[in-house]
């Protein structure tokens, strides 16, 4: 840790607890559905609204997704976990409790990696658990009254809580991206930050190095990567200005304004509850056999650092491509499939990490709606490899492909390239009598450079390129006029 | 036979129905009209003459159209804890006055698809938290045996409709002895079976780490009759619902013991007698009848042993820790919020809990939720409820290690026989403390019967407690059975039966 930054001669500590919402069907200790969206209260069965007598029943999915991200993550799946009752009063908790994991969670350790730059990070996890969501409190449209709105309630939420190991907002935010990818790549939850299914508090503290922990400020519900790092930097310029002003800082919870870029104390730890926890007497201790653990392992997909770190091994492409195109599972198998159809691995990465990225950011779109297709883009990347086409004439072809979109199913990959191409008089003259006929041309036109040449100025072979690719209307194959204009000017 | 209506029990009212000898509208309309006559003894919070008579016309259609249920057409009461569609619920509290559930509890739904009739709901301690029926928002209920006393409690509504013959069965529930005290007061037979055998959704709930229904009659067979149809896995909603079988209590109830003679049923029966439940604590009165009980088990063949269930005094200060502090939880949702009281006028959201509750709740519950909340607090927890749990675990222990020499363990239910109303209802603590017998059994989750074994001081009942190993109800029944064959305490009318 020696190696981390410093912010004006402090180092600032990092740890992240997340909310992540699990995409099952149904709620974690009921049956009501889950959806976004839904008229209020049309989603909320007795069991949510907590009628009297109502009693909850674990929600099986609910568990495998907490074993999968543990074993995603390289954690002990504990055997045995407890449910246990977080208990405060509010009008959207309808028990007046919350159902969680307090001394005996279903995730233990592990540990998330990712890269800073060139830097691998490790950020170690203390736990992941398992819970119920609260209803909303809504404020508007309710003369002198709050409506609650109980969809929510008891929606599963798996928390995941990690030591105090990030350095940065830098650090923090990579991390942030790297659990949302892992969570979203191995399918427990959606990832939609928007819709609050992927929430983030940070814990921030400062301290000179050395020194033991500061006191820390948790910034409640960073709902975007962008906030994230802005409230981590505001968080930490406010708490060095603070000390350097000879003020203590007291524990507290504050809230990211995104308007004003400020963060902003919601409550002291003096206000904090006493949650009473207690095991929870209406679910019995839950118990993980080895078995489905290991179900659940074999069924576990490939995670994208190891695809990475093979891709690199097997493909020969760079760290940082692998890295960037392990984004979702969406885009690693675009990659694969397109380097297996066209046997160029590095040509798909360039294309993929060139052309085809950069249009994704500017249509902001997924690449699962990216016009040109992985067999496709394979079938360009062969025409360029048999000579066909030039690079350049390639991204004119690829721009054509990407503007008219996908041709359908009964559309040769190839055959879409090569009509492309045709109907754009893109092919490239490999033919070496049709070009040795132009370089003759250029030759006998051009006398001078002929002789420069000859005098030993490598400069004059250059411009006598330009002419033969000039007279060809680019294009001849510019390998081939390189290699026959050499060897004419070097036979005479 | 020549009794009236009233006077059959659960099996006997099946089986007229079933030979067409009466109608279920007959029986129902009885037991309805007697029900209202006996009205002041409080042993109903809601009759509702059109909804029961609607469940008994369907009863006879399905008589006529050939089904066979073992129930069907019996009137059945509900404790008022028990959640019902077409009936109001209220668990005795002001809190729910009025409220109307949109489902029947798995009890309540099990019996009725055995063929059960609904005649109302039971007045009770409020969230079933009481001895002596006197915590209930809606009066008290009066003992039949003397209206000036109490009938027990919590469940003492049904102890009292079932003892003045106003229903022939009746559900309870009991989670320190809620089931037993009020039967042993009352003189009629009730069991708990073991925690988990009937499913608790729909239940209000008081304690769920205790909480049991189970059912009140005047015939251990009649229990019986019952309880087969109560119990059972209800894994879909109740994660605390046991994954068994439910084994056949109603056959062979007549057979003697495995090996033993037709003279001798329950030879070989070993019944314990803990030392501690025959102390000082408990009176002469009480003393006399339950070895009268004793006396006869041991002419039926059993034997008698001694056990000790040395933590037996501890049981009172556990149970009141760990039930409160679970009451404190459950109680949280009573919050004037979506159903049930809420205030007419508060400041703010904490001024609107804080009135709605105080308004909603009476004094007992308010004491355990306060109570609850002081042992769960940050820093207090350790010391009280983690004791209170490593208490409990050393008793369901000791039991065990009583089990070892005995089939069965035999004691009184109570320490009195029911005191006078008023007497004791300023007192909480010597109401806690008279649940010193019963609190066992409830801690450890075992199963737990109270028999009829005579009268003591007042000509006021008293009741023998049977606790069973886990998941042998049937023993109990057996062997209450057999007693009830040679005995007729069981048989023997209060006055306020006689109208």
């Amino acid at each position: 840790m020696s190696e981390s930054p410093l912010v004006q001669g402090y180092e600032v500590v990092i740890g992240f607890e997340t909310h992540a919402q699990l995409s099952t069907q149904s709620k974690i200790f009921s049956r009501a559905a889950i959806a976004f969206g839904a008229e209020p209260n049309t989603q909320a069965c007795a069991v949510d609204m907590a009628l009297p007598g109502v009693l909850p029943v674990m929600n099986r999915a609910a568990v495998e997704r907490a074993i999968q991200f543990g074993l995603a993550v390289g954690s002990h799946i504990s055997p045995v976990s407890v449910f246990a009752r977080k208990n405060y009063f509010y009008p959207d908790l309808p028990k007046g409790y919350q159902i969680s994991q307090f001394e005996t969670p279903v995730v233990q350790g592990g540990e998330v990696a990712f890269y800073v730059g060139d830097r691998l990070h490790k950020v170690r996890l203390v736990r992941a658990h398992l819970e119920e969501d609260a209803g909303k409190s809504l404020h508007e449209n309710f003369e002198s009254m709050s409506g609650i709105d109980l969809n929510r309630a008891g929606t599963p939420l798996l928390e995941i809580v990690t030591e105090p190991d990030m350095r940065s907002s830098q650090e923090a935010v990579a991390y942030a991206k790297e659990l949302h990818k892992i969570v979203t790549w191995i399918g427990i939850c959606d990832g939609n930050m928007q819709e609050g299914n992927f929430r983030c508090d940070a814990n921030v503290s400062v301290r000179r190095p050395g020194q033991a922990l500061g006191t820390r400020r948790e910034i409640k519900n960073l709902n975007s990567f962008r906030n994230m790092q802005q409230a981590i930097d505001y968080e930490v310029s406010w708490q060095i200005d603070q000390l350097e002003d000879g003020h203590a800082i007291e524990q507290a919870t504050v809230l990211f304004n995104p308007d004003t870029g400020e963060t902003r104390a919601m409550r002291s730890k003096e206000d904090s509850a006493d949650y009473r926890y207690f095991p929870d007497p209406d679910l019995p201790p839950l118990v993980i056999e080895p078995e489905w653990v290991s179900e659940v392992q074999a069924a576990l997909p490939e995670l994208p650092r190891a695809m990475a770190q093979r891709w690199v091994e097997e493909y020969a492409i760079p760290e940082y491509d692998a890295t960037t195109l392990t984004q979702s599972q969406e885009m690693g198998a675009y990659f694969e499939s397109a380097a297996r159809a066209c046997g160029q691995a590095k040509a798909v990465s360039n294309w993929m990490m060139g052309e085809l990225l950069r249009r994704l950011n500017a249509q902001e779109i997924e690449i699962q709606q990216a016009p040109v297709g992985a067999l496709v883009l394979a079938a360009l990347i062969q025409r360029i490899t048999d000579g066909t086409l030039s690079n350049n004439a390639a991204r004119q072809v690829f721009d054509v492909l990407w503007q008219q979109g996908p041709q359908g199913p009964q559309s040769e990959p190839l055959s879409q390239v090569d009509a492309v191409i045709e109907a754009k008089g893109l092919k490239q003259v490999s033919d070496t009598g049709a070009i040795e006929a132009m370089i003759d041309e250029v030759l006998a036109a051009n006398v001078d450079n002929v002789a420069q040449y000859k005098a030993g100025k490598e400069k004059a072979f250059n411009a006598l390129v330009g002419q033969v690719m000039k007279l060809a209307k680019g294009k001849a194959n510019p390998q081939v006029v390189n290699a026959l204009l050499k060897k004419k000017l070097d036979a005479d | 036979m020549s009794q009236d209506i009233h006077d059959w029990g659960v099996a006997e009212t099946a089986s007229q129905i079933a030979a067409k000898h009466v109608s279920a509208v007959e029986v129902a309309q009885h037991m309805l009209q007697r029900s209202q006559q006996l009205a002041d003894n409080g042993a109903f919070l809601s009759l509702q003459v059109e909804s029961t008579l609607a469940q008994a016309r369907a009863a006879d259609a399905q008589i006529e159209s050939g089904a066979k249920l073992p129930l069907l057409g019996v009137p059945i009461a509900h404790k008022d804890v028990f959640v019902t569609r077409d009936w109001p619920t209220t668990a005795g509290s002001r809190m729910l006055s009025g409220y109307m559930s949109p489902f029947d509890a798995s009890v309540v739904q099990r019996l009725a698809e055995q063929g059960v009739v609904t005649l109302g709901k039971t007045n009770c301690d409020e969230f079933a938290m009481g001895s002596a029926n006197e915590n209930s928002a809606y009066g008290v209920a009066r003992n039949p045996w003397d209206a000036s006393r109490v009938p027990g409690g919590s469940s003492g509504g049904s102890a009292v409709a079932v003892a003045a013959r106003m229903v022939a069965g009746a559900t309870g529930t009991d989670t320190g002895g809620s089931i037993r005290q009020p039967a042993a007061f009352c003189g009629i037979t009730g069991i708990k079976p073991t925690y988990g055998r009937c499913s608790r959704y729909g239940m209000v709930a008081y304690a769920s780490s205790l909480d049991q229904a189970g059912p009140m009659a005047r015939s251990a067979e009649d229990c019986a009759w019952l309880l087969e149809a109560m119990m059972g896995p209800d894994l879909d909603r109740d994660s605390t619902s046991l994954d068994v079988p439910v084994p056949s209590l109603r056959a062979h109830l007549e057979d003697p013991r495995e090996g033993a003679d037709v003279q001798k049923p329950l030879q070989g029966l070993r019944i314990g007698l803990p030392k501690e439940f025959f102390a000082e604590g408990c009176r002469a009165d009480v003393l006399s009848a339950v070895k009268a009980g004793l006396a006869e088990l041991e002419k039926l063949g059993a034997t008698l042993v001694d056990v000790s269930l040395p933590l037996t005094e501890l049981a009172i200060p556990a149970y009141y820790i760990i039930a409160p502090a679970e009451a404190s939880s459950n109680l949280s949702r009573f919050d004037g919020v979506r159903y049930g009281h809420r205030a007419d006028h508060f400041e703010d959201l904490v001024d609107m809990y804080v009135q709605s509750r105080s308004q909603g709740f009476g004094p007992e519950v308010q004491r355990r939720i306060l109570t609850g909340t002081y042992v769960l607090s940050h820093g207090y927890y350790d010391a009280y409820y983690l004791k209170a749990q490593r208490i409990r675990r050393l008793i369901a222990q000791d039991f065990q290690k009583a089990f070892a020499t005995c089939d069965v363990i035999a004691g009184p239910v109570a320490p009195t026989v029911a005191w006078a109303l008023g007497e004791k209802s300023n007192d909480p603590v010597s109401q806690y403390l008279a649940d010193i017998f019963t609190l066992p059994a409830s801690l450890s989750g075992l199963p737990g019967m109270s028999v009829p074994v005579g009268l003591g001081e007042h000509g006021l009942p008293v009741g023998l407690q049977l606790i069973g190993n886990y998941l042998d109800e049937r023993t109990l029944l057996h062997t209450a059975h057999h007693l009830q064959a040679v005995t007729d305490w069981h048989l023997q009318q209060p006055q306020g039966a006689k109208v």
